[in-house]
């Protein structure tokens, strides 16, 4: 048990709260207005979505992975497809990496859009939110002629993509593009003019160079840094390496220059759109892949708008994946967090906390508790552990042994 | 440094028409690629049941109802119209619709039954 500190003041955060979209929980240790500490507790949303992946082919396990995040899918679907080809050996052709390529930007755009009216809502600029988002139906209704659907467009195959695009098609993602590009020169000079917004975002939720180097922060809050880290620049898979752009570092290091790196990236990620529909080869989409994968293990790594998504495949030769890894990007972003909010105004919370882009139910991969002190750890069995919390509930006084008595009969006598 | 820079975006939307759809009084388009409800031709089944085996929620059932007659049942609540039952067919039994609206108050009704016998694959509604 905490002792009890007579100057600080602990008030939870969560795992319901207005100010957050997700369950996760904070312990935040007050004096007055300022945090003193957080205790950030995430596993609330776990979904056991590696397990299953490894109970189910690696077909199926395409759109389980796609149901990873709801806002980035095609990057944690291409990222798991770029390790199950990297293990199968398969060469993918030149026009499916490119439909990849530019389905991922689309992606990216409509991300930045969607954080970019969240950070408004989160700062009381609810007008900024409902136009941002009345932009974003531009592309997604994009992504919904490309790929059929708004969301999990279920694009990605073992071995290419789904669904050609068509010079039509083309036509129009080049149509709204442009009509996007005019909406985010205009959003650049609202945040680069706009008072409410400069006043309200400087200086919030700092992170230094060296402390983003240091909690290894990605994607775009370690780029507001002053980071010049992009997994598209840096390693680059798909068709970027094809591709030239910019990558998008600043110096402000607060949630001011975390909204200018996006604001910014959309003007990149048109650019590379563009390119890609010039560029893209004719030819076929799609190489056949046996189900059966060998023996093998990969690891891929994409950039999500996020930031950083690493996923770790490992295969024994059958039809369904030994071990599925997911790293998602908020994983590394959330220490920096704490770290950002230290020495800060309780009121700046949910700003700090929205401005990584937080997505928790993507990062709740799986819990182990430690006892305090004791860093020995032990496997507890199924059994143990009911009987565990049996006791621990019990000393708190509430007894369950009737209940679990009751439920026992009824089971019986099915 | 410039306050109110977004007035004039919020004075000119006074007069503009609403950005969202009367969705029930205009029917919506569906995009080319779109996914919906799905079709099942039993006059092309071969019975090699391809697509319940990549099918990743388990919604799809393929039966043999006599000598070369297959009939599906398709659970529309488990379905997560992902198409791949189509893209694995070899014989192109199955196909995707547009037809989006298919909640339903009870929940036996979203399974869906295409006969065997019925040559146009028109479902059969009785379970």
């Amino acid at each position: 048990m905490h002792k009890p500190e007579p100057d600080k003041f602990k008030i939870p955060v969560g795992p319901q709260h207005p100010a957050l979209k997700e369950p996760e929980g904070f312990s935040v240790a007050l004096k007055g207005e300022k945090i003193m500490g957080l205790e950030i507790r995430l596993g609330y949303n776990h979904r056991g979505i590696e397990k299953a992946c490894e109970e189910r082919t690696y077909i199926q396990d395409l759109y389980l992975i796609e149901r990873v995040c709801g806002i980035c899918s095609h990057s944690h679907s291409t990222c798991f497809v770029q390790a199950v080809e990297e293990i199968a050996a398969v060469e993918v052709p030149k026009r499916a990496l490119y439909i990849r390529t530019l389905i991922g930007e689309l992606e990216r755009v409509h991300s930045h859009l969607l954080w970019l009216g969240v950070a408004g809502h989160e700062i009381g600029f609810d007008t900024l939110l409902m136009y941002a988002w009345r932009d974003r139906e531009i592309v997604m209704d994009l992504l919904a002629l490309i790929t059929g659907n708004r969301v999990n467009y279920g694009m990605n195959t073992i071995g290419g993509v789904r669904r050609d695009i068509s010079k039509e098609q083309a036509e129009e993602v080049l149509k709204g593009i442009n009509i996007l590009e005019e909406r985010t020169k205009y959003y650049i000079e609202i945040a680069t003019q706009e008072t409410t917004i400069i006043k309200r975002l400087s200086g919030v939720g700092i992170i230094s160079h060296e402390d983003a180097l240091k909690l290894d922060a990605v994607g775009p809050t370690a780029r507001a840094s002053g980071v010049n880290r992009d997994v598209r620049y840096n390693d680059p898979y798909a068709a970027y390496g094809e591709i030239t752009f910019n990558v998008i570092t600043d110096t402000h290091n607060d949630v001011y220059g975390r909204t200018l790196v996006r604001v910014k990236e959309l003007m990149e990620s048109y650019q590379i759109i563009r390119q890609c529909l010039k560029k893209i080869p004719d030819g076929p989409i799609l190489t056949k892949v046996p189900r059966k994968i060998p023996i093998g293990e990969a690891t891929s790594r994409y950039e999500a708008p996020r930031g950083e998504d690493v996923h770790y495949v490992k295969s024994n030769g059958s039809e369904k994946p030994e071990r599925v890894k997911i790293r998602a990007p908020t994983l590394a972003n959330i220490q920096a967090v704490k770290h950002m909010l230290k020495d800060r105004f309780l009121a700046d919370m949910p700003i700090v906390i929205a401005a990584i882009d937080p997505c928790f139910s993507c990062t709740d991969r799986s819990v182990s508790l430690e006892n305090p002190g004791d860093r020995n750890k032990e496997i507890m069995t199924w059994h143990a552990l009911r009987t565990y919390s049996i006791e621990w509930y019990k000393k708190q006084g509430i007894d369950f042994t009737e209940l679990n008595n009751n439920l026992k009969n009824k089971l019986e006598r099915r | 440094m410039r306050p109110g820079k977004m007035i004039k975006e919020v004075l000119r939307s006074i007069i503009k028409k609403p950005a969202t759809n009367l969705y029930p009084a205009e029917e919506l388009a569906m995009p080319h690629n779109f996914r919906g409800k799905l079709i099942f031709h039993p006059e092309k089944c071969v019975g090699c049941k391809l697509c319940m085996k990549d099918c990743p929620t388990g919604a799809i059932t393929i039966n043999k109802v006599g000598e070369k007659q297959f009939q599906a049942v398709i659970d529309l609540g488990k379905c997560i119209y992902c198409a791949q039952c189509v893209d694995s067919c070899l014989k192109k039994a199955l196909e995707t619709t547009k037809n989006v609206e298919l909640a339903q108050l009870d929940a036996n009704k979203l399974k869906v039954t295409f006969s065997g016998e019925s040559k146009t694959g028109i479902e059969n509604k009785t379970p």
